[in-house]
């Protein structure tokens, strides 16, 4: 057989093992999965292993971190603040990934469509998305909450409504790109057609910014529910991150702590999902794989 | 011998994409100009021409993956493919594949090599899984690929064997034509003489018939029965190899093979460089008559008044050229 | 006798990839005469470009150096020279064009301008005089109405034209040495005749040293005097293009040769098969070892093969291979 005889056995590689070889090389990338997995846990897990209530009144208020045995001290109501760290931590994490579902789900969508089959379709889809990038996306979302109420689902559609455009142009922008492609064209070749073609063919080899894209956006939606929430425009009755912060800003000044401690938590996530997000970029991008 | 493609007018234009909202003629590039060629069973027809040639486009459009306007008839074993849809579509795919230029990017990445060569036998036959597996462990034995190679991905493969990776799937489904897109213009000599074997061998142990398109004549050559020459859309010549390449009629054809770099001493002797100046012209604003006229050493008056059409300069030959038609 | 333009002892270029460090160019040594058309000849991976890159000072940043050996131009040893004193060079008296013509102009800038700045910055020609230089160059690489076609874009121009502004660029400064990277290999047939055609004419202007990277053993022998075939780093074979051409002495140059079909004058109806060199080129990991690195391929191997890279092995007609059998290929 011609050109076998300088052959070794060569192990399967599929391109997500080798993304997978690329990341772990990257140490700030890591580091940012480490921190996440520990949070996740501690949201998923914390409010099993710490007795604390969020809305149990214990204490004198303002009580600083470290005193009176409350490890993050008391809010203004004198609500343990350690247990709204942790149990603030499951929603703000859940909106972050529901709002970034709902963003990717609408974004790849509209982008896959207008990169297929171009022309009006692509014409048409491309206006509604700059009419929606123009959007002032704060006041939209509060529109919306306004006027359809402050639930986790509601927040969540808001936060997806306007943050969608991002991923529905970087979703056309690859299709436009590999659909001139000649494995394309062969697969038309070998039968596929309309749909096969978007989701089986080119979506798998569209998703690397994608997928980028996504994670940044869980981290943006992150920090857009704690504006939401920073305005008051937010469900009361659910704690989370952005929701101490909101009901503690206006004592900033006498006792910051009550804020800086959420807004710490937000920061080191969102830093987290930012450097798994880079890592990401790294290690699924081709052009930096050295063959 | 019977003819086993027939192709017949064939024209295909591109609308030149305008951001005004319609108004105004709208504009086409012509890509492929009224082109007439048959193909035998069981031979090779090359297809010749450089950038701008229209061959590609010409291949693709028979093959049905060309998206421009395309006008005219190819009938494979007599039947008009082109307005061909759903069940009949999916049949004449059956019958006609396609290699393409690039190892590199005809290959999808993130499918295994035997999802690859499975593929057209997914969307295109009712085969048993059983059947499949078995028919894709004896193409990839026939291409020359190791069954054990099956579960490698397109970048664990060098140039050469991606080749024949998009081979195997070529065969997969018995055609009939293949369509050879400069199956080896992106590969290394040493592999190109791999792959042409290859390709002849396939040939005559499948019965198949090879439409080559190929910018490389010394390949052409060794691999056609009878050549088209095609220019800026146009065909100007077709012949059978022998009377191509031993007297060639249209000044194109002659220029082009004297251009051929040579390591034979004999023949770069013997052949003149005939060197055609300048560049082709421009494909939106073609000149009035015969489209060579603007290079060809030997133009005279009537070649910008009126274009030559083919006509048989002997048995076998056709020639589209006023001064060499022999009328 | 004068000295050699040019001349690369033992040169060893190490390449630090993934897998640890790899010689991509093993002890190469050759001279480059002045006036002199040479070729370096082999497939992708032999390290031919890297030579290239070599001499300019080019490598790419962190990941190629000069491990060992000299460079002389002109008496004055290039892997010794400081960043500053190769850039005096490049473009000067060393200049380079590449494969890609579309890819190797820079497409925000007008081709007048792109010529000019080669003349502004080595010749410190004022704007005026670059310019009109400018027009002169394009009339000189045979760009019809130079003066309108100045200041057109790399776009305006087609795959021909952007070559013959590549080569003005290069020429502008009449350097003594042309190092040409496949310079035809993305063009059409007849535009690459014409190329040709008008480097012989302007080498034999200027009397500049060609080096001509390729894998078209045709554009060799229209091009050069002399050849090196390059195989997995090393110098396979070394010679007079004729000479070679008519009897190689390395196996490898052989099946190259042979393996390629050429155009006949008179083709018969019979075709043979074409000679297939089997397996494929060494992969960077397998460089530099102390073995024939083509054996595997050759059909000509003995133990001896396996055993110890072999020597340079002379011939009286001044060709030299290295291949324990090259007398009896």
């Amino acid at each position: 057989m011609s050109d076998q005889m300088t052959e070794p056995t060569i192990k399967a590689q599929s391109p997500l093992s080798e993304a997978w070889d690329m990341f772990k090389r990257n140490h700030a990338a890591m580091a940012g999965l480490v921190v996440l997995i520990f949070i996740v846990f501690g949201a998923i897990f914390g409010p099993y292993l710490y007795p604390g209530q969020p809305f149990e009144m214990v204490w004198a208020p303002f009580s600083p971190p470290g005193v009176d045995g409350f490890l993050l001290g008391t809010d203004y109501l004198g609500r343990d603040l350690l247990a709204q760290i942790i149990h603030g931590a499951r929603v703000t994490l859940l909106i972050g990934l529901s709002a970034a579902i709902v963003t990717v789900v609408i974004g790849v969508t509209i982008g896959a469509l207008a990169g297929f089959y171009r022309g009006m379709v692509e014409e048409a889809l491309m206006r509604f998305t700059e009419f929606f990038q123009v959007l002032p996306t704060l006041l939209f979302s509060m529109v919306i909450v306004a006027l359809f109420g402050a639930s986790l689902p509601m927040i969540t559609f808001a936060i997806g409504i306007v943050s969608w455009t991002a991923v529905a142009r970087i979703t056309r922008s690859e299709f436009l790109r590999i659909r001139e492609l000649e494995y394309v064209m062969a697969s038309r070749a070998s039968g596929a057609s309309g749909l096969k073609l978007m989701f089986r063919v080119i979506l798998p080899n569209a998703l690397p910014p994608i997928i980028v894209q996504s994670a940044l956006m869980v981290g943006s939606a992150i920090l857009f529910e704690a504006g939401l929430s920073f305005l008051g425009l937010t469900d009361p009755n659910v704690i989370s991150w952005g929701q101490v912060i909101g009901s503690n800003r206006q004592y900033i000044l006498e006792s910051s702590f009550t804020v800086t401690i959420p807004g710490l938590a937000i920061f080191i996530t969102v830093l987290a999902i930012s450097l798994v997000g880079d890592g990401l970029n790294d290690a699924l991008n081709p052009k930096l794989r050295q063959r | 011998m019977a003819e086993l493609l027939e192709i017949e007018n064939l024209t295909v234009r591109f609308p030149i994409r305008k951001k005004d909202w319609g108004f105004g003629a709208k504009r086409y590039l012509t890509a492929v100009d009224h082109v007439d060629f048959t193909v035998k069973k069981g031979q090779t027809l090359a297809i010749v021409g450089e950038s701008g040639s229209g061959k590609t486009t010409a291949a693709l459009a028979i093959a049905r993956l060309v998206s421009g306007e395309t006008s005219g008839e190819v009938r494979l074993e007599g039947q008009n493919i082109l307005p061909l849809a759903q069940e009949d579509l999916k049949a004449m795919r059956r019958k006609v594949q396609v290699i393409f230029q690039d190892p590199y990017s005809s290959l999808n990445p993130r499918q295994r090599a035997e999802d690859i060569v499975r593929e057209p036998l997914d969307s295109l036959t009712d085969m048993t899984d059983a059947e499949k597996r078995e028919t894709v462990d004896d193409l990839f034995k026939a291409v020359g690929l190791r069954p054990e190679q099956k579960r490698l991905f397109p970048h664990q493969f060098s140039g050469g064997q991606r080749q024949r990776i998009g081979i195997a799937r070529a065969l997969s489904t018995r055609p009939e034509v293949i369509i050879c897109d400069e199956p080896v213009s992106a590969l290394d000599v040493a592999v190109q003489a791999q792959i042409l074997n290859l390709l002849r061998r396939l040939q005559a142990d499948f019965g198949l018939t090879y439409l080559f398109i190929s910018h490389d004549l010394g390949v052409v050559q060794h691999m056609s029965d009878s050549i088209t020459v095609m220019y800026m859309g146009k065909i100007v010549e077709h012949a059978d190899r022998i009377a191509l390449f031993s007297s060639p009629s249209h000044p194109y054809t002659e220029a082009l093979l004297s251009a051929v770099p040579t390591v034979d001493a004999e023949r770069r002797k013997e052949t003149k460089r005939i060197l055609i100046p300048g560049d082709p012209p421009d494909p939106l604003n073609m000149p009035k008559g015969c489209r060579f006229a603007s290079r060809c050493p030997i133009a005279q008056a009537q070649c910008t008044q009126s274009e030559p059409t083919l006509k048989p300069v002997r048995e076998g030959q056709l020639v589209a050229c006023h001064l060499r038609d022999g009328i | 006798m004068m000295d050699p333009l040019l001349k690369v002892e033992n040169l060893r270029i190490e390449l630090s990839t993934r897998a640890g460090v790899a010689p991509v160019i093993d002890d190469l040594s050759f001279e480059l005469g002045h006036n002199e058309s040479i070729s370096f000849v082999g497939e992708s991976g032999c390290g031919k470009s890297m030579t290239a890159l070599a001499i300019m000072g080019l490598l790419p940043e962190g990941i190629g150096k000069v491990a060992a050996g000299k460079i002389i131009f002109d008496g004055e040893d290039l892997t010794q020279a400081s960043e500053s004193r190769l850039r005096d060079l490049r473009g000067n008296d060393i200049s380079m064009i590449f494969q890609e013509p579309m890819t190797s102009l820079n497409p925000v800038y007008t081709v007048g301008e792109q010529i000019a700045e080669v003349l502004r910055e080595h010749q410190k020609l004022s704007k005026t005089a670059a310019h009109n230089a400018a027009i002169e160059l394009l009339d000189a690489v045979r760009i019809p109405n130079p003066k309108g076609r100045v200041n057109d874009y790399p776009f305006q121009m087609s795959g021909g034209q952007r070559q013959r502004v590549m080569i003005a660029i290069a020429l502008a400064c009449k350097p003594k040495i042309l190092i040409a990277d496949e310079p035809t290999t993305a063009l059409d047939v007849t535009v690459q005749a014409q190329i040709f055609d008008l480097l012989r004419d302007l080498r034999a202007q200027t009397g500049t040293s060609i080096i001509m990277i390729t894998h078209d053993m045709g554009a060799v022998a229209e091009m050069a005097e002399r050849m090196i075939v390059m195989y997995a780093g090393r110098k396979a074979e070394e010679g007079d293009v004729r000479q070679v051409i008519e009897h190689a002495r390395h196996p490898y140059t052989k099946g190259l040769i042979s393996c390629v079909p050429h155009i006949m004058a008179d083709p018969t109806l019979e075709r043979e098969e074409l000679t297939e060199i089997p397996g494929i080129v060494p992969g960077l990991a397998e460089f530099g070892q102390d073995r024939c690195l083509f054996a595997a391929r050759c059909n000509m191997v003995v133990d001896k093969c396996l055993g110890a890279r072999p020597h340079e092995v002379g011939f009286p007609n001044g060709q030299n291979a290295a291949c324990w059998r090259a007398e009896e290929v």
